[in-house]
């Protein structure tokens, strides 16, 4: 690992005028030369892998007094970005209102990973594409700006079929994103000039030319908690993956349904494992809404959501194993008692 | 139990021996270790060590580290216990599992100077004078494990997972110790270790 120059953020201003110094070197965020650090289980590994070089580090760990509430209200929920994975995993509340985001932390990492990484830290993970992790490839757009795709025909079996560009094809890892995307968060950034307030699903960005740019945040941002709308105690969160425990997903689908006297009211569909950022599918759910439900409508609902899927070499049963994962999400989703 | 009690006729072995085999690679960065600039609160050199006070197993132990440092490392290469164990080094097998706080975490991925002013308790904390900590007696009792490497990660994490309320079936117990991976696949003793321990350990 690289050397860096550490520091401790005892406050947000602290820490938002430490990550900001850096910002001259107009590098974007995932480049830049100060990076916080939360769990440090994305950012630790990816500087021991020298995918990551930062020269200074600082940490706000000491802002978890402020920004680790998990607050559910009539409302809506507010998650502090500093809440650890597992405490909103395992949190009552979370668990009946919101099973969509309580499972989609619980089904991933480990117990050890969960208890370390934050919610905000979570949603910034990058991606676990080999070529991207490896240093000793040289092509990887992400990593190398201009400098070619080793994946797009290399071993691409965990890559993406979504949201994809021919600069790069990298899977968004996360789960939780997908949860978040789905229920319409909102996130909450602190940074230079105060604190705002964005839809989660402006926050990533889809590679298109510049997979290097990856989130619209800037050096010196910093997510301080996510706003849930609402309450979605039917909701799902199903991940296929190859193992059962303890590995990303091949496949993942976040599925939250409003079903009145047998109607469906409102639908939200998300996608993970299979595109490049989290993704909403709102094609499937414009097929569900309205309607009474049955397996014909939740596989039409799934043809959609993968209409525009695009498969290469080894990632093509991607798009066979979505759609089912989807057609399950939904027909457990119906099936919940609640 | 421990590596470094000194117990052994000869006093050597081979840690000590590697160890002294060493020492003439660390002469530059103990020289480096003079400097007395090198504190926290704004961002230091990165080229000097920082002072840290780590509170392991109980007690209060000063270092001066590299930034870099882990957690694992600091325990290992610094405090010289060498119970948690280097798998991956990358936060995926679990070998270098410890407590901190009462949360399982994997510290390899945990920099030293992040663990400062926090109770880390290893291995090496958990029998009471001769007396095993049930956990690890239930390994033994069990045979829960072949090459031993992966053990002292699998019974921090495995403590954790009783007091965490997730050893109550043998399915919840798997997915609760799926960070925790063991090349010999001593996996179905390991469900049996945790299974009986668990009642004492809940029992306190």
């Amino acid at each position: 690992m690289r050397p860096f120059s550490y520091q401790r953020a005892t406050d947000p201003d602290m820490a938002v005028q430490a990550l900001s110094a850096a910002a001259a070197a107009n590098n974007p965020l995932t480049r830049a030369t100060s990076q916080p650090l939360a769990g440090g289980t994305t950012l630790i590994d990816l500087m021991k892998l020298d995918v990551m070089r930062p020269a200074a580090i600082v940490d706000i760990n000491p802002l978890a007094q402020g920004w680790s509430a998990i607050e559910p209200g009539g409302e809506h929920l507010r998650l502090g970005a500093l809440a650890k994975m597992s405490d909103v995993a395992t949190h009552d509340d979370i668990q009946r209102n919101y099973p969509v985001i309580a499972n989609s932390l619980k089904l991933a990492a480990s117990a050890q990973l969960r208890n370390m990484a934050t919610l905000g830290g979570n949603v910034m993970q990058r991606t676990r594409c080999n070529y991207f992790r490896d240093v000793s490839y040289e092509n990887c757009n992400k990593r190398n700006p201009g400098s070619g795709c080793a994946a797009m025909d290399g071993v691409n079996r965990m890559h993406a079929v979504l949201g994809t560009s021919d600069q790069c094809i990298a899977t968004y890892p996360g789960d939780f994103a997908q949860a978040l995307i789905a229920l319409d968060a909102t996130v909450e950034v602190t940074g230079r000039s105060g604190t705002r307030s964005m839809p989660f699903a402006d926050l990533h960005k889809a590679p298109g030319n510049t997979p290097e740019i990856e989130t619209t945040l800037q050096p010196g941002d910093l997510i301080s908690a996510f706003v849930i709308p609402g309450r979605w105690p039917r909701s799902v969160y199903l991940k296929a993956r190859d193992r059962q425990s303890y590995e990303f997903a091949l496949s993942a689908a976040a599925v939250a349904l409003d079903v009145q006297d047998g109607t469906i009211r409102d639908a939200r569909v998300a996608l993970g494992g299979v595109a490049t950022v989290p993704w909403r599918a709102r094609e499937a759910e414009a097929q569900l809404k309205g309607q009474k439900f049955d397996d014909g409508l939740a596989q039409r609902a799934a043809d959609a959501a993968f209409a525009e899927a695009k498969g290469r070499q080894h990632n093509s049963f991607k798009i066979a194993l979505g759609k089912r994962v989807v057609v399950r999400a939904l027909q457990q989703a119906v099936m919940m008692e609640i | 139990m421990s590596d470094h009690s000194g117990s052994r006729p000869s006093g050597f072995d081979r840690r000590t021996f590697m160890a002294g085999a060493a020492g003439s690679a660390l002469v530059p960065l103990a020289a480096r270790a003079a400097a007395e600039e090198a504190r926290a609160p704004v961002a230091q050199d990165p080229a000097l060590p920082v002072d840290v006070t780590l509170r392991v197993n109980g007690k209060d132990k000063r270092l001066s580290l590299d930034a870099r440092t882990t957690v694992l490392d600091a325990l290992r290469e610094h405090l010289k216990l060498t119970g948690s164990k280097k798998g991956c080094d990358h936060g995926q097998c679990g070998a270098c599992t410890v407590l901190i706080g009462d949360r399982r975490v994997v510290s390899c991925l945990t920099l030293a100077l992040a663990a400062e002013g926090q109770e880390i308790t290893t291995i090496e904390g958990l029998a009471t004078n001769d007396r095993l900590h049930p956990m690890q007696q239930a390994f033994v009792d069990n045979d829960a494990f072949q090459c031993g490497y992966c053990t002292p990660g699998q019974i921090m994490s495995a403590i954790a997972c009783v007091k965490e309320g997730h050893a109550g079936t043998d399915a919840d117990i798997r997915e609760y110790m799926s960070g925790n991976i063991c090349r010999c696949a001593a996996y179905p003793n390991i469900v049996a270790a945790v299974k009986q321990a668990a009642p004492d350990i809940m029992k306190g």
